[in-house]
């Protein structure tokens, strides 16, 4: 039995690096700072140890000559999931550019609204630490950030000491849009997060009139999305005397259409503030399972994010195109290949006939079997590595916790790459 | 293997070679002498062609985090210049700041075998690291910045001695694994934090109360003190602001002496004369830089067209965010640690502002003397991406060519340069010490940018032409590590180069301190900040190369 201290997450997206863990053979226990994300994810047992075609255990060679099988002959290969490491982002990146593929992440579909607002205007944002040593408002737009990260506030704004603040209890939380679901956002003095409580479908108008209102544009309605515009006053006026306020949203959680509109004009109302001479960030939430990691690696291998294909030989990016599940819809793709190293759950998408290929985690279940599925190791347990946090500043340095004897996504990939005919 | 380069004309400056006519023989990776018994395996016949070593460039954003917002924050830019895969490149994006592959393999078919990224953030080094794990051909590294970050500056605060301070430093450029120290308008970064919208020389920043000059002061004696060779690589308060050359010229004296490579120096040589109140600093610029012997530069010349300004100095970004062509831009704090803005630019040749900035860096290149002490940049991707150098190459050597083009910029920018009345003409030697000679020893990498006995066989083979665009865009022959990787301009091996780096020694008791502040107010603990050497080298293809550092005391 072995204690490991110090041990970094992949899953949750926040970068916490002081869990501990102790390994008994294959099983892993946390025994220190676990949570409701990182807990389970982490002690998962693994089942699955050899690839199988068509149901049936095979060798790994076996299993790897056809996934290059069925990505030969595909017409329109499409590589989707995308959630694992650097290197085996790289190794698919590689995969994709010779096979001329689609590359596809599973959760661009809401990181598709920060790029668009990004590529079109811009943003000021800000990452964790600053976070945790300067924010004195934190604004909470449309998300129930302590369901998407259990540990946040108790790292980032409820810390004992911060370097320029006296009393980090004394920040104040605004929720705006969705209500937080616990308490976690109750500062230790008790003062709880005040909230302005709208649906989804009103936020685009409630943050259009926040944005005016620190503009100072005149607001004629008294009231929007069912709060008072007076409410909304408070808070812009809030913004404008805060120290260092962060303005923080989820694009995932935005599930409406055209969502990066609403982006956007949180980013461009951040802008304003600073315009208006006093300091004001932004911050988006997102980065699990490997969200950044494959945009970070598909941009600078392509200088696009991760939604584009290679289909014509040179990356051409579109965020709307090619979106896996719009090609499903359409019937666009005959060659599928699923890549998911950090969640069982996260099975492909329903691809009805199409030939697919699954490099997933051990322990996967799936409704309709996949003609290959090959398990791999996870990044961060069975291999070490380098993910992304949400902010992505950082990529942390995941630790290889057990000998379990899977390979690595970037080792089935690059076989596969090397035994694909083009 | 034997390889014998046959005839060429021999441009070396770190061995007094200048333009002489000789053999160059290649086993293991190295220059040889002539063997006695041995025939070569391989011979080329360049009989009359350019040789040089392999180009060296000391400052270019090739890898890192804010060198990935700029890619992602222009697509449109991108789809302009798609790179096709071939049977052995990857495929890729231009132009203005590139896939990390078309870096490498661009920068090789121009001649060039070594990058330096001169902005790593010590929390966002892993990325750089990763970044330019996939940039082929070429060798790297990174200048580590410092200066803003609230541990330096709670040093500062607290008035530590300089060996607090130099133990601090050797522990962070060797997490960071880096060959290099750089400050970014120093203390401006954190002072924007606090909502300082600008910070002069002699200003202190207002919550540590410590001002820019003394943070150049004491990382350019931790510097010298720590035996690393290369000189504080200061980009430098005021950037960009009309009159700071004065900022520049006070920057010099501030280091009292002390090594100091002042980057970029063409956007900090601006004065204030003229109807526009924008002048030209260049002759005071130079003037100081040929008296003081301790100051380098490199120039960040601009050329005319779109790029992308990525910088790590938010504060002054986001003061020229108005500038943004097309109008986006992106400005962070991080990790307090630093910072980064990103800013897309159009210099247009008839804008009166940008037409003198390209007068003023050619003014700097020309009225500089000593080639040992100036380098050829445009700050890629800044004043333009690093693609633009042989056309900047030409404007250097070739007066009636730069006139030309001075004929065609707006006329009032004429008429405030001397530029016209320069007679001078970098000559080949020159040139060679600027990209090459000058760069290894200014960088302090051993065995590169020379072609004696015993060195690295980084080497450029060009054809002689009148037109140096031209000549220098598409050399016959580029050899890595002894090997062809690039024939007629086109690669035709992929190589991967290696990280230079420098590991000053440090009192280890400085972690404990460091320890301490990580647990508070960092977001990672101490342990998962430093890189290891795994982390470059387990992909197979990375390599360090550490090169010595003499401390005067340690």
């Amino acid at each position: 039995m072995t204690k490991i201290t110090e041990v970094p997450s992949p899953f949750c997206g926040i970068g916490t690096d002081d869990l501990a863990v102790q390994v008994d053979g294959l099983s892993i226990k946390v025994t220190k700072n676990g949570c409701s994300v990182n807990t389970p994810a982490f002690e998962q047992a693994m089942t699955d140890t050899s690839p199988r075609v068509d149901g049936k255990e095979v060798s790994i060679l076996h299993a790897v000559n056809r996934a290059a099988k069925i990505l030969s002959r595909a017409n329109q290969p499409v590589i989707g999931g995308c959630a694992t490491d650097v290197n085996g982002m790289r190794a698919l990146m590689a995969l994709a550019d010779r096979k001329g593929a689609v590359v596809d992440n599973m959760n661009f579909t809401g990181a598709k609204r920060n790029f668009l607002a990004m590529q079109d205007s811009g943003w000021m944002n800000t990452t964790l630490a600053e976070i945790k040593n300067r924010c004195d408002l934190f604004v909470v737009i449309g998300c129930d950030l302590e369901v998407f990260a259990p540990r946040f506030y108790e790292r980032y704004l409820w810390n004992e000491e911060s370097m320029f603040l006296d009393d980090t209890s004394m920040r104040e939380v605004v929720y705006i849009g969705k209500a937080p679901s616990g308490n976690a956002s109750t500062s230790p003095n008790k003062s709880k997060a005040k909230v302005l409580e709208c649906a989804n479908a009103d936020l685009p108008e409630v943050v259009a009139v926040l944005r005016a209102l620190i503009k100072g544009n005149p607001v004629f309605s008294e009231q929007v999305g069912g709060m008072a515009v007076n409410d909304l006053q408070e808070i812009a006026d809030k913004l404008k005397v805060a120290t260092y306020g962060v303005v923080i949203w989820a694009a995932g959680a935005l599930d409406f259409s055209q969502a990066e509109l609403t982006v956007q004009t949180v980013c461009e109302l951040v802008k304003d503030v600073n315009e208006s001479g006093v300091r004001c960030s932004g911050f988006p939430l997102g980065g699990k399972e490997g969200d950044q990691t494959a945009n970070q690696v598909c941009g600078w291998q392509t200088g696009y994010p991760a939604r584009m294909r290679f289909s014509s030989d040179i990356p051409e990016y579109d965020p709307f195109l090619y979106d896996i599940n719009q090609m499903f819809e359409n019937g666009e793709v005959d060659g599928f290949l699923w890549v998911q190293a950090f969640n069982t759950k996260a099975v492909p998408p329903h691809g009805g006939k199409i030939p697919t290929v699954v490099v997933g985690r051990s322990g996967m279940v799936f409704e309709e079997e996949p003609e290959v599925y090959i398990p791999v190791g996870t990044p961060g347990i069975d291999h070490s590595g380098h993910a992304y946090r949400l902010d992505n500043v950082v990529a942390i340095r995941l630790k290889k916790l057990r000998d379990s004897g899977l390979p690595t996504t970037a080792e089935v990939l690059t076989a596969i790459e090397q035994a694909v005919v083009v | 293997m034997l390889t014998k380069l046959t005839g060429g004309i021999v441009f070396d400056p770190a061995n007094k070679v200048n333009g002489k006519k000789k053999d160059i023989y290649i086993q293991d990776g190295r220059i040889v002498s002539k063997p006695r018994n041995a025939e070569p395996d391989k011979e080329y016949n360049i009989s009359g062609k350019v040789v040089m070593a392999g180009a060296i460039d000391l400052h270019t954003h090739i890898g890192g985090g804010k060198g990935n917002i700029a890619r992602m924050l222009m697509p449109e830019n991108h789809r302009m210049d798609p790179v096709a895969h071939t049977e052995i490149k990857r495929a890729g994006t231009g132009h203005a700041m590139p896939s990390t592959f078309t870096t490498g393999y661009r920068y090789a078919e121009m001649g060039y075998t070594a990058a330096f990224e001169p902005a790593v953030l010590p929390v966002n080094a892993r990325q750089a690291h990763m970044e330019m794990g996939d940039v082929p051909m070429l060798d790297k590294g990174g200048y580590v910045l410092m200066g803003s970050d609230d541990y330096f500056l709670r040093m500062m605060a607290a008035n530590k001695d300089q060996q607090a301070i130099n133990d601090y430093v050797a522990w962070t450029i060797r997490s960071a694994q880096g060959v290099g120290i750089k400050v970014v308008n120093p203390g401006g970064i954190s002072a924007f934090k606090f909502n300082q919208r600008q910070l002069d020389l002699d200003e202190n920043n207002k919550h540590y109360n410590v001002t820019p000059r003394e943070i150049l002061k004491s990382l350019a004696t931790a510097i010298k003190e720590l035996g690393i060779k290369h000189p504080l690589h200061v980009h430098g308060s005021n950037l960009g602001v009309p009159g700071n050359f004065q900022t520049s010229l006070d920057s010099m004296a501030g280091v009292e002496g002390l090594p100091m490579h002042l980057t970029h120096i063409q956007f900090h040589s601006y004065g204030t004369e003229g109807d526009f109140n924008f002048s030209s600093g260049a002759a005071q610029i130079a003037e100081a830089i040929n008296k003081n012997k301790n100051i380098s530069v490199d120039v960040g010349q601009i050329m005319f067209g779109q790029t992308v300004t990525a910088s790590g100095d938010n504060q002054r970004q986001f003061a020229n965010h108005g500038f943004a062509s097309p109008n986006k831009w992106v400005c962070m704090d991080i990790e307090c640690d630093a910072g980064c803005g990103l800013v897309p630019f159009k210099y247009r040749d008839q804008n009166f502002v940008n037409a003198l900035q390209w007068t003023i860096g050619l003014e700097i290149f020309l009225l500089v003397k000593d080639p040992w002490r100036i380098f050829l940049t445009t700050d890629h991707p800044n004043g333009a991406p690093f693609s633009s150098y042989p056309h900047l190459i030409r404007l250097l050597m070739d007066k009636s060519f730069r006139n030309d083009m001075l004929a065609t910029i707006h006329p009032e920018a004429q008429k405030m340069t001397t530029l016209g009345s320069i007679d001078r003409e970098y000559t080949m030697q020159e040139i060679a010490t600027l990209t090459r000679a000058g760069a290894a020893r200014i960088t302090g990498l051993v065995g590169r940018g020379a072609l004696g006995k015993g060195d690295w066989a980084d080497i450029t083979v060009y054809s002689e032409n009148e037109n140096r665009e031209k000549m220098f865009e598409k050399p016959d022959y580029v050899f890595k590590d002894g090997e062809l990787v690039v024939k007629d301009g086109e690669v035709v091996k992929v190589v991967w180069g290696t990280t230079h780096v420098v590991r000053p020694e440090y009192d280890k008791s400085v972690e404990k301190d460091l320890k301490k502040y990580f647990d508070k107010y960092m977001t990672m603990k101490l342990g998962n900040f430093s890189i290891s050497d795994d982390e470059i080298t387990e992909d197979g293809r990375g390599s360090l190369t550490v090169h010595p550092t003499v401390g005067e005391k340690v």
